[in-house]
């Protein structure tokens, strides 16, 4: 099939960027949207023009380091699916497909595709842990956890820290990443000490990040590859009440 | 060079006590006045960093990836090794080390293996007080599964996530100290040069992905926690940036590098699609508990499969290993495959697959326990070859997963270079010539949480350390040979991409040095690469420029060491005369064709020094003594 792309193009963080037309002639169906991407560049080096800059790593769907908008869509428009797992089959011929990088003023372009997502790992290192140092853990059998909640804590920890729940949010809010890991945590027995601590810093270094607020539109859940659900958000906005609550 | 493995002698049981209790120790107020550089936030680097600044050390912390949390040990599936004998069927310490050195196909030190699986009950208790999210049975208690290669359930798993979970644990655990000011993490920042002062290693020279700026990094030791080089073969399950840059460029600096022949092959990975293909997708070896692996009796039967009575069906590894049946090891898994496919009754588009399929599990437990055991594994597969393996079966072919060689280290994890630790899937340690499933994680983490912390201690406190900035003289060296090297690529201005050149290395390196070697083949290859790799050097077309992000560039620099590596690892299959493990010379096999092993000739690990690229190698030889599992021919018939 043949493809028109629109992709946008920085050059750096400080370059004004603008939309360049590309067309791909040849593109086989069991492609991914990668390998799509990587037949276009290799085009682009032959004609002696940069290729396009785009983050991939593991293209297995789980290092979360892939993602752009295609056609305004975070990872585009197969639901549950990051870029690297979305296959060519999925368009047709003759489709004219826009990509651009996460908006988000906490996501700075880097290049092109390329933003920094560094934002989250500060989230993360605010109170996204349990706070316990190799070598003082007692066996592992000797915490105990009913299965439901090692199931439901299994699925916000699936998160893999893409950015898209902030790229497609109007808002820019971060609640879906930040409210997966309070929730992953919080749904533990070894979880519970640090709890409301962790959100409270949590909520708070996002807030610092200059994300914006969640406003319960659940564009972020819609566009989830992991399809972490909107009520990790609900469990971080309760965590936070409560703790801002007992620290009057 | 007398190589020292070090090694502690006397009761296995208590080789590692002993050793710990025999290490000088730092005072924990003197633990702050030390820096150590880690490169790499996988299980080894990221477990780590987050232990040591946690004992109190000042820590540097580097990843070539946005953020530590991406390293490729996230994509391990299936899950993680330990001795907890939970489940009452018989799994002990023992017996866990009895199979990783029997796995290994005896070409793995004893008193490593025994630590590792010492260590391995450690592991679980650390990872659950961090809140990884293992599978629970319905009493809370801690689940488990079998996996290839063991007859007991010793396997904690995450659904088909742990990688993801284990790695999340020591990020968050390395996030944490990073936040308390005891890491200084620098992410898109890679390691192209490794300091050595006075014979030390004393610090990195890195760039940063962003900026294109060379810098300097100086510190009292330094631990590379960088991973394996299975992308020599272009073709893998490793991420796209997993590389051998920094092992191989502290191999030039003059640590030994360990059975670099030793690569392991999956053999459950989906099979290649087209010419376009950037890398191959691994099914966790887990499903191959309840998936059954056949083919057609005859060859060219393209029928479809539901088309295909039982009768017509050939489950080989059932048939053949009638005591494992389908868990028998990844290396004779992929082994039994190739030889299928050879015979013509490979399957799919390409021939080049076998069938792994759900039928009869389905039918045995519903659709409901399987999609419980591996529904994200079944989603995946479905997303990337567009077919439904609860209907129709899988197909899969083996690939290039894991790198049992890597630099060589002594019981410490200790490089030939002192100061110079490697952890992880970047040394040789443990695996032997085979990795075990569920092994890796395993070893990342012991070397990380437990190992290391332990023994870099001992190096610290019986060492002077001059004060060294990177105005020294080695310093201002080593970033004059990265910045030379940066500039040649640029200004070769050649024809042709660097992936072109990556591709082709593969293709000679499968062909070669792949699944099967020859010497015959392997001569050939060390023929063909130094060619290669001056065409690579005359003609490889970098664009841009390198004083910004550029991926390009980057992957020019790890190909090119690539090149050099790959002729390494020819050279060393080529020397080892016998089959073993991962590594199978076709002169060299049983009439029934497994691996045969030359333990009068070969029982030793090779270490290889490095004399200049195009001049030959030095070979240094480890023996391997086995004073408790008496090596014998791998069975399991």
């Amino acid at each position: 099939m043949r493809l028109t792309l629109h992709i946008w193009r920085q050059q750096n963080s400080s370059a004004r960027g603008k939309m360049v037309r590309y067309e791909v002639p040849d593109v086989n169906e069991h492609m991914s949207f990668l390998e799509m991407l990587d037949v276009l560049n290799e085009s682009l080096i032959a004609k002696g023009e940069e290729p396009v800059a785009f983050d991939h790593d593991c293209r297995e769907g789980i290092c979360g380091m892939c993602g752009c908008m295609v056609n305004g869509v975070a990872h585009g428009p197969l639901p549950g699916t990051t870029l690297c797992q979305l296959h060519m089959r999925h368009f047709k011929d003759g489709d004219e497909l826009y990509l651009e990088p996460w908006r988000a003023k906490a996501f700075p372009v880097v290049k092109d595709l390329v933003v920094d997502r560094t934002a989250f790992d500060r989230i993360i290192a605010a109170g996204g842990f349990i706070s316990v140092s190799t070598g003082s853990a007692p066996d592992g059998n000797a915490i105990l956890v009913p299965k439901e909640d090692a199931d439901r804590s299994m699925d916000a920890a699936a998160c893999i820290g893409c950015g898209a729940c902030v790229a497609m949010c109007p808002n820019a809010a971060a609640a879906l990443f930040t409210g997966a890991k309070i929730a992953h945590l919080g749904l533990l027995p070894q979880g519970q000490p640090e709890r409301m601590q962790r959100a409270e810093a949590m909520v708070a270094q996002a807030a610092a990040e200059g994300f914006g607020y969640c406003t319960n539109l659940g564009e972020c859940e819609a566009v989830c590859p992991k399809e972490i659900k909107l009520e990790v958000i609900a469990r971080m906005n309760r965590d936070f009440l409560s703790a801002s609550w007992r620290g009057r | 060079m007398e190589l020292n493995g070090k090694c502690p002698t006397g009761p296995i049981e208590t080789r590692w006590e002993r050793h710990r209790f025999n290490l000088k120790l730092v005072n924990p107020a003197n633990k702050r006045k030390y820096t150590i550089i880690v490169v790499g936030t996988g299980l080894a680097g990221g477990a780590a960093a987050a232990s040591l600044a946690e004992l109190g050390y000042q820590v540097k912390c580097f990843c070539y990836q946005d953020s530590p949390r991406r390293a490729h040990s996230i994509a391990a599936q299936g899950g993680i090794n330990a001795a907890k004998n939970y489940h009452n069927d018989g799994d002990s310490i023992y017996r866990l080390f009895y199979d990783t050195v029997k796995g290994g196909d005896f070409r793995a030190r004893e008193s490593n293996v025994y630590r590792l699986a010492q260590i391995s009950v450690d592991i679980i208790d650390q990872c659950v007080a961090q809140g990884v999210p293992f599978a629970r049975e319905y009493s809370g208690y801690l689940d488990n599964r079998s996996f290839g290669g063991a007859q007991v359930s010793r396997t904690f798993y995450a659904r088909g996530q742990t990688g993801q979970q284990l790695l999340l644990g020591a990020y968050q655990a390395l996030e944490r100290q990073i936040g308390a000011g005891q890491v200084e993490m620098h992410d898109r920042c890679e390691m192209l040069d490794l300091i050595v002062i006075d014979g030390r290693a004393r610090g990195i020279v890195t760039r940063d992905l962003r900026t294109g700026k060379i810098e300097s990094h100086l510190g009292d030791a330094v631990a590379l926690g960088t991973g394996g080089y299975g992308n020599v073969f272009y073709l893998s399950t490793n991420a796209k940036g997993c590389n051998t840059t920094a092992i191989w460029r502290a191999h030039k600096r003059g640590a030994l590098f360990g059975n670099p022949c030793f690569t392991q092959i999956h053999p459950t990975c989906i099979p290649v699609s087209g010419e376009y293909q950037s890398k191959l997708t691994l099914m966790s070896e887990s499903l191959r508990n309840d998936g059954r692996v056949w083919v057609p009796l005859k060859a060219g039967d393209k029928r479809d499969p539901s088309q295909i009575p039982e009768a017509e069906r050939d489950y080989f590894l059932e048939r053949k290993y009638p005591s494992f049946g389908n868990l028998v090891p990844r290396d004779v898994a992929s082994r039994n495959a190739k030889n299928v496919c050879d015979e013509g009754r490979g399957v799919g588009g390409t021939g080049l697959a076998v069938f792994l399929d759900f039928r009869d599990a389905i039918q045995r437990l519903g659709a409901g326990v399987i999609k419980e055991r591996y529904g994200n594994l079944f989603d995946m597969y479905e997303r990337i070859t567009g077919e439904d393996p609860y209907k129709t079966p899988m197909r899969i072919y083996p690939a290039i997963h894991y790198t049992m060689g890597g630099l060589w280290v002594d019981y410490n994890l200790m490089s030939t270079i002192p100061g110079l630790y490697v952890i992880g899937e970047a040394n040789f340690s443990d695996h032997g010539a085979n990795r075990l499933g569920a092994s890796a994680l395993m070893q990342g983490l012991a070397d990380g949480y437990f190992v290391l912390p332990n023994t870099i201690g001992d190096y610290l406190a019986s060492t002077k350390f001059d004060k060294v900035d990177s105005s020294h003289a080695a310093a201002k060296e080593a970033e004059a040979r990265v910045c030379a090297v940066t500039k040649r690529l640029l200004e070769t201005k050649g024809t042709r991409s660097v992936d072109h050149y990556h591709r082709e290395l593969g293709k000679l390196m499968w062909e070669y040095c792949g699944m099967a070697r020859t010497a015959e083949g392997l001569k050939q290859a060390l023929g063909l690469i130094p060619e290669m790799r001056e065409q690579f050097w005359r003609d490889v077309r970098v664009l841009g420029t390198g004083d910004e992000l550029n991926q390009s560039l980057e992957k020019a620099g790890r190909v090119a060491d690539f090149f050099e590596l790959a002729e390494l690892m020819c050279l060393d299959a080529l020397e080892r005369n016998e089959s073993c493990g991962g590594h199978f010379r076709e002169e060299y096999q049983t009439p029934e064709g497994e691996a045969s092993r030359d333990d009068e000739r070969y029982s030793y690990v090779s270490a290889w020094e490095f004399k200049g690229v195009g001049n030959a190698p030095v070979l240094h030889k480890e023996p391997l003594t086995f004073e408790y599992v008496h090596p014998s021919q791998r069975s399991y018939k």
